[in-house]
This record gives structure tokens, C-alpha cells and sequence, in this order.
């Protein structure tokens, strides 16, 4: 503890390079904290999904949808206990600029088959018995500002024209990758309004056994083989794992551009510290002289290295932990669930130490190995 | 028996392709409570002499012995130790830490032993009046003149009590009145205080002030030890 304030002192020499660094190594820790996070994130949501629940959709892609005819015959199936649809919206509000999904779905079914999400027994039953109202996320209440039993108005994007709903009820997820930005309404009004076209996004499939999921699904799949619509059917967790999947290369994107800019910042906390050692060459000798030995002048600059390193670490993942809940950060909607794991923020404090050990090591091995002799002749 | 024991000292340098010999067998004894002044031409060998006796540098042969302990022996770890004990070195350049105060300058050595931080600020606190500083404790070296600066220096190489005092040149930088003030302290340390001294110095009115004066010529001894006017005060 007595030679901190020395340590200090170093540290205070040049504030405003001492600061720069600091700041340097947060700002390192933050993006890679950040873009570390979607990759979890992402990776969690591809986890979500009940064991009992299949998802079907248009084999030929997700995009294309599927007959509501379908609905009645893979009810039929053996094993299958309960069956939803749903479908994509796409609908936007206002100048669209804040994004959240929002699609139609088979209201009551939908919310058995989905214990997920929870809200009040009367905003439940007063969203079912309304064909145009809508279920929405808590979060939107609050980023919008929407009351219960406010109209909202969405402009369709795929489906044309003005579509108004009412906020019937408001609903939490217990499981954080089903989102809670997200607005839901009746698929029969959607029907409605798009000429009773009779489709279906794709079907949730609730079988009585997580064993009898392969058999289901390829049932499923073997009913409408020879359709015009043939279907893919798979554990929802594997449907999640295909929306991760399309983000695929932007989480090892992410990854890499987060190592990068981790290097790039060591690159520059080490070239400070090397040149921090450097003009205390003199210093060094002098500290020698004194009767500091190598062990401890190593220690020293390693101290140093470390209080820069591990300070940046504190603001870089502290600010990503804290920052992201504040602004209720969900990535657009894409994000759901969005938060800094403890496994990222353990990660950041190995990276720090990291930084620590190669940003300190070389200066500190210089300092320790300096002979005083020639380096008195520098500063004498 | 000397405090400070050169035997048969060999030193050389390698510089590119040239071997330097600075001494060739050097044997020179100095006793406890000297003041000694070791004078001679720029690269005589003073400070190299300075620098074994500091066990800042090794002997390519022969032995150091300070205290009776063979210096020239010793390890690195070893050395770095005994210098904290032993050794108060001064330089011709202060070499203060500009980011510490006077007093956090004097503090340093103290920091490598096992004082608490009361008697550690005791220490310091009787150092700074020793040297006439006590009321600049909280400067800092750039708020400091150049002979309060040596002062400072000389507080920090007395601060730890040790065997022998080593001051390069002390006087260099200074004017005519500090270089005055300085080995007038010098001189009241080594009387007073019986501490061992051992000066490089071109100036002869420095020397003046030592008990003893070697004047070293390519690394040779080039007259006796002569015992100066100080001595016979």
C-alpha cells in the first residue's frame, strides 16, 4: 500500500495520456461487452422454445405462406394436442422509425399454447372478444407512451392500408426471447381485411410427447409432400435457431470486429505504457540506486498497467451492464431479451487482465532488466 | 580496518570493437568518518570508482569490499538490498521525481524498510531539517531552486541512515552561493553526524572542504592521499 501513492503519482504524470488510455480500454471493453452481447442474445433466443412445441412452415421458405386449410388436417394428426398460426404483419408506426414486430395470430389459441404470456385475466378476455383489438408487449406502453384502451394506428407495409387497433391488454413474457415489444391482433380481422386469402405464416404445433417430435414432424411433412404448399416442420427451438442462423454471419462479424477493436486498443494502451516507461528511464535508474530491486520496479509498472487496465474495465463493462437496461436497448425488436451476460462480463475482465499482462509486460521487463549504469549516463 | 576495501580492481569497457581499461589493479582503502574528494581529469575513472564502491557496476576483477562485505560478490537482489542500508547516493542532477513532493522524494528509501508510516514521517521530517528544508516538505522539485533541490537530495541519501554517503559531482549545477551552502552541509554532516563521505568533484575549492583528496589519472592513483586543511581544523 505504501508504494501506491508512487504508482499514483506515475499514473498522474501525464493526466490527460493517463485519462486518454483509461478511456481507450472502457470504450474497447464496451463495443466488445456490446457485440459480444448480440451474439448471446441471439444465441439464447435460438434456445427459446418449448419442447412440446413444433413450428411448421412453407418449406420453400419462410417467406411464403402456407393454407389455412392445413390448420384442421395436422390437427387430425396422432400426437398433436393443440395448434396455432400466425403471420407475419410487418406493420409500422408512425414515422417507423422506432421498429417492433407486430403480427396476427389465432388469439385464443395462440395465448394457450404461448403460457409464456402472462397478463391480466380481464385484459385477456377483453382482447379475445375484440376482433380488432390488440395485445401488446409492456415495453411498447412505455416507448410509446400508449394507454390501455388507446386506438393505434399501424401502416401496413406488405399488407396495404391503415390498420387501427385497441390496446385490449398489455402482456409480460417469462421467457425474455419472446420479447416484449411486440404487438399481436386477431388473424381473423387480418383475413378479413385482406379478402379471406385463407394464410397462414406458419403453424405452431403442440404434440403430446417431446419424444413423438420426429415422428409428428415428418407426418406433418409427409401430409402435404405432394402438395402445392409442402411444408418443414421442426422443433420451435430449431425455427429460433433459423432466425439466428440468418444472423449468422453478422454474430461472427460481430465477434471478429469485436477482437479487433480489442487489439487495436491494446496496440495503443501498450505503446502508452512503453513510452511511459521509456522517459522514466532516468527515474528508473535513480529508484535503482536507491535500492528498489528489479522485482519491485517490475511490480510497479505492472501495478500501473493494471490499475489503467482494470479502471477501463470497471467503466467499459459497468457501462455496458448498466447502459443497455436504461435505455431498455431491445436492437430494433430483433433483439429481444437484449443483456450483457455474466459469461461476456467475465470474458471482458480476463480481456482486461489480458491487457493488463501485454500492455504491462514489456515496460515492466525493461524497467526491471534497465542497467543503471547506462542508463545514469542518459539522465547525468 | 577501512570501510571501504579496493583490492587489486580491474575495470574495462567494451565500446564497439575497443576494450577500455579504466583500472588496471586499483587498491585504495578508506576509512570510517572520512570526507574524501576524488579528483582527476573527465574519465579518470571517479565516478566508475563511485559506481563499484554504490555496487552500481562490477569490477571485471578484484574485490569491493564495503562494511566488510564483499560488494563485488554480491547478486542483483542482493545488491539492490544492501544498497537500501547502506548506500545514500547524490547526483550531479538532483534526479528528484518530479511528480513527488520533497518529501515523498526523502520518503523513498524508507519505503524499502519495514518503518511504520509514523516513524517513516519522523525520518523525513528530521532529514528536511538537517538540510534546512523542513518548510519546503510539500514542494515539488520545479517549485524548488537548484541548490534546495540538491538539498533534497542529499535529505534523501541521509534519510535511511546510511554506512556511506556517494555524491557524483554534487556541485556541477549549482552557483558559487548553493555549492557554498550545499558542502558546508556536507561538511556539518560529516563532522556532526560522523557520516562517511565520498565526493567526485572537479572543483578544487569542493575538495577543499574534504578531509582527504585522491587524485585519480587514467584510473591510477597519480599521488598519495594528501590530507587537506579541513583535516587539520
Amino acid at each position: 500500500m505504501k508504494y501506491f501513492r508512487l504508482v499514483l503519482a506515475n499514473l498522474g504524470r501525464h493526466r490527460l495520456r493517463t485519462v486518454l488510455t483509461i478511456l481507450s480500454v472502457a470504450l474497447a471493453l464496451f463495443l466488445f461487452a456490446s457485440l459480444r452481447s448480440v451474439t448471446t442474445t441471439l444465441a439464447a433466443t435460438a434456445q427459446f422454445g418449448g419442447a412440446r412445441r413444433l413450428v411448421t412452415t412453407n418449406a420453400t421458405g419462410l417467406v411464403f405462406p402456407l393454407p389455412l386449410a392445413y390448420g384442421n388436417r395436422i390437427k387430425a394428426l396422432p400426437g398433436v394436442t393443440g395448434l396455432s398460426w400466425a403471420n407475419w404483419f410487418g406493420g409500422k408506426y408512425g414515422d417507423g422509425k422506432r421498429f417492433f414486430a407486430n403480427f396476427a395470430v389465432d388469439a385464443e389459441s395462440y395465448l394457450k399454447i404461448y403460457p409464456e404470456i402472462v397478463l391480466p385475466a380481464d385484459q385477456r378476455d377483453a382482447f379475445l372478444k375484440d376482433r380488432t383489438g390488440a395485445l401488446i408487449g409492456k415495453r411498447l406502453l412505455s416507448q410509446f407512451g400508449w394507454k390501455l384502451g388507446q386506438n393505434v394506428t399501424l401502416q401496413g407495409t406488405i399488407f396495404p392500408g391503415d390498420w387501427t387497433f385497441t390496446v385490449d391488454g398489455v402482456y409480460t413474457p417469462t421467457d425474455p426471447a419472446i420479447g416484449d415489444d411486440v404487438l399481436i391482433f386477431h388473424h381473423d380481422y387480418f383475413d378479413e381485411r385482406i379478402g379471406r386469402a385463407g394464410i397462414a405464416g406458419w403453424y405452431i404445433v403442440e404434440i403430446d410427447d417431446v419424444s413423438h417430435a420426429p415422428a409428428v414432424a415428418k407426418s406433418i411433412d409427409d401430409l402435404f409432400r405432394n402438395s402445392s404448399s409442402p411444408t418443414k416442420t421442426g422443433t420451435e427451438r430449431e425455427f429460433q435457431a433459423t432466425f439466428a442462423t440468418m444472423w449468422g454471419n453478422v454474430s461472427f462479424l460481430m465477434s471478429t470486429i469485436g477482437l479487433a477493436v480489442v487489439f487495436a486498443i491494446l496496440l495503443v494502451t501498450a505503446n502508452a505504457m512503453m513510452m511511459s516507461a521509456r522517459e522514466r528511464t532516468g527515474e528508473i535508474a535513480v529508484l535503482k540506486t536507491i535500492g528498489f530491486s528489479d522485482r519491485l520496479l517490475f511490480a510497479l509498472v505492472m501495478v500501473e498497467a493494471g490499475v489503467m487496465a482494470l479502471t477501463g474495465a470497471v467503466l467499459g463493462l459497468g457501462g455496458a451492464k448498466l447502459f443497455y437496461p436504461a435505455i431498455n436497448f431491445n436492437g430494433l425488436g430483433f433483439l429481444p431479451g437484449f443483456t450483457v451476460a455474466p459469461s461476456t462480463l467475465i470474458i471482458g475482465a480476463l480481456v482486461a487482465i489480458g491487457l493488463m499482462l501485454a500492455s504491462g509486460l514489456a515496460p515492466a521487463l525493461r524497467a526491471a532488466r534497465l542497467p543503471i549504469v547506462q542508463a545514469l549516463r542518459h539522465v547525468e | 580496518m577501512a570501510l571501504v576495501e579496493i583490492r587489486d580492481v580491474y575495470k574495462s569497457f567494451q565500446r564497439d570493437t575497443q576494450r577500455i581499461d579504466v583500472f588496471t589493479g586499483l587498491t585504495l582503502d578508506i576509512d570510517a568518518g572520512s570526507f574524501t574528494a576524488l579528483m582527476g581529469p573527465s574519465g579518470s575513472g571517479k565516478s566508475t570508482l563511485l559506481n563499484l564502491i554504490a555496487g552500481l557496476d562490477k569490477p571485471t576483477r578484484g574485490t569491493v569490499r564495503v562494511g566488510g562485505e564483499a560488494v563485488s560478490e554480491m547478486s542483483a537482489s542482493q545488491l539492490a538490498a544492501w544498497r537500501a542500508r547502506h548506500i545514500g547516493f547524490v547526483f550531479q542532477s538532483f534526479n528528484l521525481l518530479p511528480v513527488l513532493t520533497a518529501y515523498q522524494n526523502v520518503e523513498l528509501p524508507l519505503l524499502l524498510t519495514r518503518l511504520s508510516g509514523k516513524e517513516r514521517n519522523e525520518r523525513v521530517k528530521i532529514a528536511l531539517d538537517v538540510v534546512g528544508l523542513a518548510d519546503r516538505a510539500d514542494h515539488y522539485p520545479r517549485q524548488l531552486s537548484g541548490g534546495q533541490e540538491q538539498r533534497t537530495a542529499i535529505a534523501r541519501a541521509i534519510v535511511a541512515d546510511p554506512t556511506v554517503m556517494l555524491l557524483d559531482e554534487p556541485t556541477g549545477q549549482l552557483d558559487a552561493k548553493s555549492s557554498q551552502e550545499v558542502l558546508a552541509l556536507l561538511q556539518r554532516l560529516n563532522s556532526e553526524f560522523t557520516k562517511t563521505i565520498i565526493i567526485v568533484t572537479h572543483d578544487a575549492h569542493a575538495a577543499e572542504r574534504a578531509k582527504m583528496v585522491l587524485h585519480l589519472e587514467k584510473g591510477d592513483l597519480i599521488e598519495k592521499p594528501r590530507a587537506t586543511a579541513a583535516a587539520m581544523r
